[in-house]
């Protein structure tokens, strides 16, 4: 958490994917995807609707077990490690959908995501006087000053999550995931269904927290200008196969992954419309 | 009015009881419940207690089905765990009253964590067909192993605190009503900390729980465990306060009358465990005050028992079509309007 | 071995397990449609025995008017049950219908214990009185007889449902009620007629259950084997009903027989218990696939 990870390309890669398949009776969700993603760099996972992404990432929070492939994290094999285990090694994530706790206010859904780095047991709980309380003023004088005014939710934050607009929600997502002390931060559509203002937010969050806490970002997205601007490297996936893997710019002039979005037409219009389009953005 | 109740300190702020005009409340709550035996009749006396054990299990079910979203209709059997430990210690061992309520209540967390564990697999209203299933296996061994009685079931000597015998309602209230107020500041306690989040994490959503560092199985089995301990704890000292208990003690329909209880009084709240368990124990009550009044009074009695029926019936019905979230949701109304007072919104 | 008393006892347990089919299929019915697990069934095949009661006995009404008076009546609660507390509660979790048909189980024993009160009472006899003999294994007539009408209506409804559309309307208002609406199926409608027939099946299970065993306030524990039944089966499943209706028909006979009467329900439970953990969609459910 600390800016001595923040320079990348230097170390072994963070996350490593090697080979992983993903199969659900017939269909294969996923077939052989690899990619490694480097400490501290932003690493975009695009690609069509039903390509797989959502799998992927959930292969790689421990909801899936895949079929074959492995997947390492720190140098360590966790492909069979449950997912509660992976969260507590710094596998934060944030949903597709949102999938924030509507039982409970801002507050408590994000002190949720420290979850699996907090002590008290249950006799602890019961009792509350003493490590219980101490670990619970401790949390929220944290989660104030580093998470909630940096992502400006001070406003709400005794609101109970289903009052909410999308845009906070997706905030208050964001901030739950920011808690649970991440190495590296799984962030799955940060910005699907937000207007102009919303996605410049929170790509300046996201910037923000690589620069300020040395996370690394692993990202599914479909806004081409936000996966451009702020992506280090991207990973293009089809029909659960990685089709293409590279720096921005490469990946962008790929005919093939122009094609897998925009199906076969004239490739050269269409390389011409994705940059005007990235230019505006 | 309330207005603007400033805190200083993130402690004060997750306090259980944050405002002046609260604690004040709390304080006289307090003194009517030191005073109340003292000015009360036998019947309210017994009234009181069987109310308190009511709630006290109540708020066992409330952690697991209010809280965690795991519905069971096994409390009644847990409570009859705990009820036939007692019993059976106190019978043939003779050990001191406070460790045979202790326990009972890990007899039936025994049992919960039993339970509990399909709950992984089992989901949702599987895991309340489960837990009937649960019921009538208990019910079965109450009656049928030899220990416990049989269907006669087992008769026991008072309970004995420092050489006091405690034979009385009046006697047995100081024993029950602090424990479950001890039971009750423990479930409060729990919802502020990561234990009781996980808990709600679980009902709201428990696969994104999981993803998020929260070991499910671990926490499904605490819930269980925890809230059948309360179970237990209740039983136990209903078997004190009853000093008979047989199979028939803790029917389904108890189980039934539990969960009728968390919902009329709001599930997922410890207010609602408390004024649904007093609501539900009180309502039998009233009916046959209501039913004593009415003239012919005494050829109308046979229909004590079915109209009791109906309208515990109607209540579930009424509560969840038109209050789902219970009397604790009326009263935050009500709290709001005093609040707001003399603004309206 | 006494193969002779085990045919016997399997004869008598396949034939009562036709009735269960019966029951459950009134449960699927309701699950088919509208995804509410109806614990109040046992009791709406009680209300079914008592209306019977009513018009056959206590009115003194021919069998060919009591019948039928008694399933539409049947009928017209279960219309006013979805109606008034199962409709107000869509879009709710399945927690909250389902303690709606505990409180409707209360609600409908109580009643029967205030007009009919808790006696146990007989129904007019209507099926033929002669033993049935199978070899030399000997088989109660009502139950039968009884077994007998229970297939005959399983059938009709097997076959209504594989040619009428109205069975894919039914599977489409339980899995999307929002896109069923839109394209143009009546989702109320479709809700009342589930319920609807779900009693009168109910009804006229509790008129043969009744008739076998006698009827009281209590009977309604029927419905606790039934739901074993549909767990077994699977919930949603037609042909899951009329399987596991005969399999837990064949345990409770057997385990009344060679264990004892109390073991009955215990060894349902255990069933259901072993099933719930090896195969919880029971055998012919449809599994349901969460998605994170």
């Amino acid at each position: 958490m600390d800016p001595k990870h923040a320079s990348p390309g230097t170390r072994s890669p963070l996350l490593q994917v090697d080979g992983v398949t993903l199969a659900f009776g017939g269909v294969k969700a996923l077939s052989g995807v690899s990619f490694d993603v480097a400490p501290g760099s932003i690493t975009a996972v695009i690609g069509p609707n039903g390509a797989g992404k959502t799998s992927l990432f959930n292969t790689i929070s421990g909801f899936y077990h895949p079929t074959s492939g492995s997947v390492r994290y720190q140098g360590q094999d966790i492909t069979r490690l449950p997912a509660p285990k992976r969260a507590r090694m710094g596998l934060g994530r944030s949903f597709q959908n949102i999938a924030l706790f509507r039982g409970m206010t801002v507050l408590d859904n994000i002190k949720l995501g420290r979850h699996a780095h907090l002590k008290s047991n249950v006799l602890d709980a019961l009792f509350y006087l003493g490590r219980a309380r101490r670990e619970e003023a401790e949390l929220r004088a944290e989660i104030e000053e580093r998470i909630i005014d940096f992502l400006e939710i001070d406003h709400i934050r005794h609101a109970p999550v289903s009052a909410l607009s999308y845009g906070l929600q997706k905030r208050v997502e964001m901030a739950r995931a920011l808690a649970m002390q991440p190495e590296i931060l799984m962030l799955d559509e940060p910005v699907a269904g937000m207007n102009r203002e919303e996605t410049e937010d929170m790509a300046r969050f996201i910037l923000d927290v690589r620069a300020e806490w040395g996370v690394t970002v692993l990202m599914v997205e479909h806004d081409m200008g936000m996966v451009m601007d702020l992506s280090d490297h991207v990973v293009v996936l089809n029909f659960g196969q990685v089709i293409a893997q590279g720096d921005p710019a490469t990946v962008q002039a790929n005919p093939e992954v122009i094609r897998a979005y925009l199906g076969s037409g004239d490739v050269g219009d269409l390389r011409r419309k994705l940059h005007a389009t990235t230019e505006v953005a | 009015m309330r207005i603007g109740t400033l805190k200083e300190s993130y402690i004060a702020d997750a306090a259980l009881f944050d405002s002046r005009t609260q604690k004040v409340w709390l304080a006289i709550a307090a003194a009517l419940l030191l005073l109340f035996p003292f000015m009360a009749s036998d019947y309210w006396l017994y009234l009181a207690c069987l109310v308190s054990i009511n709630v006290a299990s109540a708020t066992g079910l409330n952690i697991l089905t209010g809280y965690t979203g795991l519905v069971s209709l096994g409390q009644a059997a847990f409570m009859g765990l705990g009820a036939y430990t007692v019993a059976i210690l106190q019978i043939n061992v003779g050990s001191p009253f406070l460790l045979n309520i202790l326990a009972g209540g890990f007899v039936a967390m025994l049992g919960g964590l039993i339970v509990g564990i399909p709950s992984l697999r089992v989901k949702g209203l599987y895991l309340a067909i489960a837990t009937i299933a649960a019921s009538f296996i208990a019910h079965f061994l109450f009656a049928n192993m030899k220990f416990t009685g049989g269907t006669g079931g087992l008769a026991l000597p008072p309970a004995s605190l420092f050489g006091l015998v405690l034979d009385t309602s009046f006697r047995l209230y100081w024993v029950i009503v602090p424990v479950t107020v001890l039971m009750l500041l423990g479930a409060a306690n729990l919802f502020r900390t990561r234990v009781g989040r996980a808990f709600i994490a679980i009902r709201d959503r428990d696969i994104s729980a999981e993803v998020l560092g929260i070991p499910l199985l671990r926490y499904k089995l605490l819930s269980f465990g925890l809230s059948s301990f309360y179970a237990g704890v209740a039983g136990g000292l209903w078997a004190y306060f009853f000093r008979v208990v047989t199979p028939e003690s803790f029917p389904l329909l108890m189980s039934i009358f539990f969960l009728a209880a968390i919902i009329v009084g709001g599930m997922g709240t410890i207010l609602g465990g408390i004024l649904g368990a007093v609501f539900m124990t009180m309502v039998p009550e009233l009916l046959k005050l209501v039913f004593d009044l009415l003239p012919d009074s005494t050829s109308l009695t046979v229909y004590l028992s079915p109209v009791r029926t109906i309208i515990f019936g109607l209540l579930i019905i009424g509560f969840l079509v038109f209050e789902p979230h219970g009397l604790a949701e009326v009263w935050r109304r009500i709290r709001r309007f005093f609040h707001l007072w003399p603004f309206r919104n | 071995m006494d193969w002779a008393y085990l045919f016997e006892i399997s004869l008598t347990g396949i034939a009562s397990g036709g009735l269960y089919a019966l029951a459950a299929l009134a449960f699927v019915m309701v699950y088919k449609a509208t995804r509410v697990v109806n614990i109040a069934i046992g009791e709406m095949l009680m209300i079914g025995a008592y209306l019977f009661f009513t018009f056959a006995s206590m009115l003194a009404l021919p069998l060919w008017l009591a019948i039928p008076a008694a399933v539409l009546g049947a009928g017209l609660l279960g219309a006013v049950i979805e109606r008034t507390m199962i409709r107000p509660l869509l879009g709710e979790p399945p927690i909250s219908v389902f303690m709606v048909t505990v409180g409707l189980a209360s609600v409908l024993v109580g009643l029967v214990e205030v007009i009919w009160t808790a006696d146990q009472r007989r129904l007019p006899e209507f099926m033929p009185n002669q033993a049935i003999m199978i070899g030399d294994a000997f088989l109660a007539p009502k139950v039968f007889w009884g077994a007998v009408i229970a297939v005959v209506f399983i059938a009709a409804v097997l076959l209504v449902f594989r040619f009428w559309r109205g069975g894919v309307a039914l599977r489409a208002t339980a899995s999307d009620q929002a896109a069923a609406y839109s394209m143009g199926i009546n989702v109320p409608r479709v809700f009342s007629l589930a319920w609807v027939v779900s009693a009168m099946l109910a009804a006229l299970s509790g008129i043969i259950v009744g008739s076998i065993g006698g009827i009281s306030s209590s009977m309604g524990v029927f419905g606790l084997s039934v739901l074993v039944v549909v767990i077994v089966g699977g919930l949603d499943s037609v042909l899951g009903a009329l399987v596991g209706g005969l399999c837990i028909g064949l345990v409770e006979a057997l385990a009344g027989a060679y264990l004892g009467g109390e073991y009955k329900l215990l060894a349902t439970f255990i069933v259901l218990v072993a099933i719930l953990m090896v195969r919880p969609y029971g055998l012919f459910g449809t599994h349901e696939i969460e998605r994170l």
